[in-house]
């Protein structure tokens, strides 16, 4: 099949998920995506590398799992920003690519020599996304942040709990996802900007800023009529205020740490939800409309738990679902990943193959496209592992002053 | 169809400005049509003559329920023009055919099936129109039966991985959903990328090539949006659990949530392992008087004159590595315990470490730095006299401003002039 963005070059200096989820997408569509690592330290600016989790017993720079996931399908190349001729390398791979990306900390790439105006003055197109965690301006532009502190930041944290309970938070980096979807979108905006105008451009992402569009109801809700979040008890984010639905929320199954979701939008799901339990208290006039259950959840709650805590989460699930009931139970990793046919048909797990590791299941896309459809083969790039390509191929040199490159420490 | 940006009208400034854009959808994916909107793109969302679902949701302005006084929808609806059609009726579909076919994306929410019964799905619409970019946001994807089953945000998330990773260290409490509509917002930004890639492969004016259809599966992006959770079960059939205010994980790891002085939420972030940071940290104690309170503090100075960093690795090891790494933690603790939460985060942060205050997000647009940066973000809203702040730009686009170019709009407030520009006023 046909690769959207095979006519892309992104010079990446991303790591992590924050950064390196973001071009990941655009190789998955065909973009030429070239990491450039630090030889000196093996690439350990990206703390994801060489680290766990590992497929088997082997350990190295090149077997990290994590690493892997979200570096598949781009090249990597090593280079020593802190000579002379490893600049110069640098300088002549900004002349060829399209875009410059990279999740530093703010400032870095200024100091380093290639802040947005050194990179415009070798490419007067280039476009140019940093992913910071505050941005490249205002008075936090130093502080540093990772994926769960830009979700505290954020608003993100604090709406993530049960009711009289501290904050739950997301456990884990929802924001290095969210934060890669929203430099993708940046920076394919940005190269659809400059083909329409031939005009390029720096776009400054700061994380925690993507992360406090994400509550926008909550906010409009304080700043139009001064109701903040803090307060009764709130929020408790397994009801739902907006819409009110109730019941709503998680209710324990049988079994050990079993838990299925469920969710009455209206009257007629109410009443659906009757008809499966089949129980007298579904009749009690506290539950007779919305506005009653909401006022007595904390006894529907109950009532409703005693029932789900002695079935089975899938089976009861689809019998709601079948009733016309939104439900769900919560899938462990296994479960998802191993036994649902909606995400195996979809082939949401491909293989690739990584030089090192061998074969090894990745994140897919969760869109198709019906004409140009991305493509997951390659495994993430070995520290150095493109150099003969791109310094020989794309830079042009002969593999005798590569090898030279190699010797001198640049590269 | 994409014209260059009009910057002397000053209306539509962003990168997408000229991209012509149809947007069907309620809550699902009406945050597609928004980012498309904010980033320049003239979208025209298509209404019922009844009104998107969402004009219904709480909360509403001064708590009066009106289609017009929604703000979730508010929200969720900035930069874009209402158009009303009734999709039931010959006149309303030939409407819609006709916008479409002067279209570059439509991006639509609707339930698998609903369009082809009405004639209007992308096999009908490309005839009018090969550039046409048709991305269709569903629960399962498009050929999925599981699509046509009932869903909402919480299912969504509860069955596609997210739910499994949040919650408490208290394994009786049940997990949780994330707040804030995350499922429905994942698939739209999947979405966007999507959409964006496609309009980069089609390409601009006369050497353009063709549209496509785009499948984007909401139960397929929580997935994808799970970090850890998937790669430890892909890589090495480890299940991870969930714990309070910090990544679930194979294993048990140290609490890293506080509740500060003033009552409030801190997230102390990663102890630290640098000499200069015990450095820093000893003097910061003794600042506020806190040494002597810590019994610890003989600890900080070790590690602060160890001439190297801790070992993170060996901690299970070594106990001498594990006691320091603990000093440090119980330090953090203290200064936490001890200030309020801002001063807590201020003061780690000017000082190099690495740690988060947990804001709700009324603190977020009151903070001094998103303030600074002009994050909260005015729009008048003219006939109720004022204007108000909603949140603001995800991105600073320096040539092509990020930018709510309108209110979000009334029902079928643009119907007439929109019929006028299809030629069917």
């Amino acid at each position: 099949m046909e690769r959207a963005l095979a006519n892309y070059r992104i010079c990446d200096f991303t790591g992590q998920l924050a950064g390196a989820g973001a071009t990941r997408a655009l190789a998955a569509f065909g973009a030429e995506v070239i990491r450039i690592e630090d030889p000196v330290n093996e690439g350990r600016w990206d703390i994801l590398r060489g680290q766990p989790p590992y497929p088997d017993e082997r350990r190295g720079i090149n077997l990290g799992g994590s690493f892997n996931n979200h570096n598949t399908e781009k090249l990597g190349i090593t280079l020593n920003l802190r000579t002379e001729r490893g600049k110069e390398l640098l300088r002549d791979l900004v002349r060829s690519s399209d875009a410059v990306t990279e999740n530093f900390s703010a400032g870095v790439m200024k100091r380093l020599g290639f802040g947005y105006e050194q990179l415009r003055e070798l490419k007067p197109d280039i476009v140019y996304v940093s992913n910071s965690g505050f941005g490249s301006s205002g008075p936090y532009r130093d502080f540093k942040t990772w994926g769960p502190l830009v979700q505290a930041i954020s608003g993100l944290t604090w709406t993530s709990k049960l009711r009289d309970q501290p904050p739950a938070g997301w456990g884990y980096s929802y924001m290095d996802h969210t934060g890669a979807y929203y430099m993708a979108i940046g920076l394919l905006a940005a190269l659809h900007h400059r083909n329409v105008t031939g005009e390029g451009q720096w776009v400054d992402m700061a994380c925690t800023e993507a992360g406090a569009t994400l509550t926008g109801p909550a906010i409009l809700d304080y700043s139009a009529n001064g109701r903040p979040t803090r307060r009764d008890g709130r929020p408790d984010s397994n009801h739902s205020e907006w819409p009110p639905m109730s019941p709503h929320a998680i209710y324990p199954a049988a079994g050990e740490d079993n838990w299925i979701a469920i969710a009455c939008r209206n009257e007629q799901d109410w009443r659906a939800l009757a008809t499966v339990v089949a129980d007298p208290w579904t009749d009690d006039p506290r539950f007779a409309s919305l506005e009653a259950r909401r006022e007595h959840e904390a006894p529907l709650d109950e009532l409703l738990a005693a029932w789900t805590g002695e079935r089975d989460a899938f089976e009861t699930a689809a019998r709601l679902r079948a009733a016309g009931v939104p439900a769900a139970a919560v899938a462990r990793p296994e479960d998802r990943i191993d036994h649902d046919p909606s995400t195996a048909a979809w082939g949401l797990w491909p293989e690739v193959t990584h030089t090192e590791l061998g074969r090894v299941r990745v994140d897919g896309l969760p869109a198709h496209l019906s004409e140009t459809d991305w493509q997951l083969k390659r495994g993430a790039p070995c520290l150095g592992e493109h150099n003969e390509y791109v310094f020989g191929e794309l830079l042009g040199l002969d593999s005798s002053e590569v090898e030279q490159l190699h010797e001198d420490g640049v590269i | 169809m994409t014209q260059p940006p009009a910057s002397a009208s000053g209306l539509q400034s962003g990168p997408m400005a000229g991209l012509r854009v149809v947007e069907l959808c309620d809550e699902a994916g009406e945050l597609a049509g928004k980012l498309l909107g904010d980033m320049g793109a003239a979208v025209v969302k298509v209404e019922p003559p009844e009104g998107s679902r969402t004009r219904g949701y709480e909360p509403f302005l001064g708590d009066e329920p009106h289609p017009e006084r929604s703000l979730y929808f508010w929200h969720y609806n900035t930069s874009k023009r209402s158009l009303a059609l009734d999709l039931e009726g010959d006149e309303g579909r030939e409407a819609f055919r006709r916008l479409v076919a002067n279209a570059d994306v439509l991006v639509e929410d609707q339930p698998p099936g609903r369009l082809a019964a009405l004639g209007l799905d992308y096999a009908d619409l490309r005839e009018g129109n090969p550039r046409l970019i048709h991305a269709a946001i569903t629960s399962f994807g498009r050929d999925d039966p599981r699509s046509l089953e009932p869903f909402t945000d919480l299912t969504i998330l509860a069955g596609g991985g997210p739910v499994w990773s949040c919650g408490y260290d208290d394994h009786s409490l049940p997990p949780v959903r994330g707040g804030g509509g995350q499922g429905f917002q994942t698939g739209c930004h999947w979405a966007l990328i999507s959409i964006l890639t496609a309009l980069l492969h089609r390409g601009e004016g006369g050497e353009g090539g063709e549209g496509q259809f785009i499948d984007v599966s909401m139960h397929a992006a929580s997935n994808v949006t799970t970090e850890a959770a998937s790669y430890q079960w892909l890589v090495a059939n480890n299940t991870v659990q969930r714990q309070t205010g910090r990544h679930a994980a194979p294993a048990p790891t140290g609490p890293t949530q506080l509740q500060a002085a003033d009552g409030r939420w801190v997230n102390a972030g990663t102890p630290p392992r640098y000499p200069e940071q015990f450095e820093t940290l000893i003097a910061w104690l003794g600042e506020l008087d806190l040494l002597d309170e810590l019994a610890e503090a003989p600890l900080l100075e070790v590690a602060a004159g160890l001439g190297r960093m801790l070992d993170v690795g060996r901690i299970g090891e070594d106990g001498a590595e594990a006691a320091l790494l603990a000093a440090g933690r119980a330090a953090m603790t203290l200064l936490a315990a001890r200030l309020p939460a801002y001063d807590f985060f201020a003061g780690a942060q000017e000082r190099g470490f690495q740690v988060g205050i947990i804001y709700a997000p009324e603190d977020v647009i009151a903070d001094p730095h998103f303030v600074a940066r002009g994050f909260p973000t005015e729009v008048e809203h003219p006939e109720l006299g004022r204007s108000f702040t909603y949140p603001g730009a995800p991105w600073r686009f320096g040539a092509s401003p990020w930018a709510i170019s309108r209110r979000p709009p009334r029902l079928g407030e643009h119907t007439e002039e929109l019929l006028a520009e299809l030629g069917l006023a």
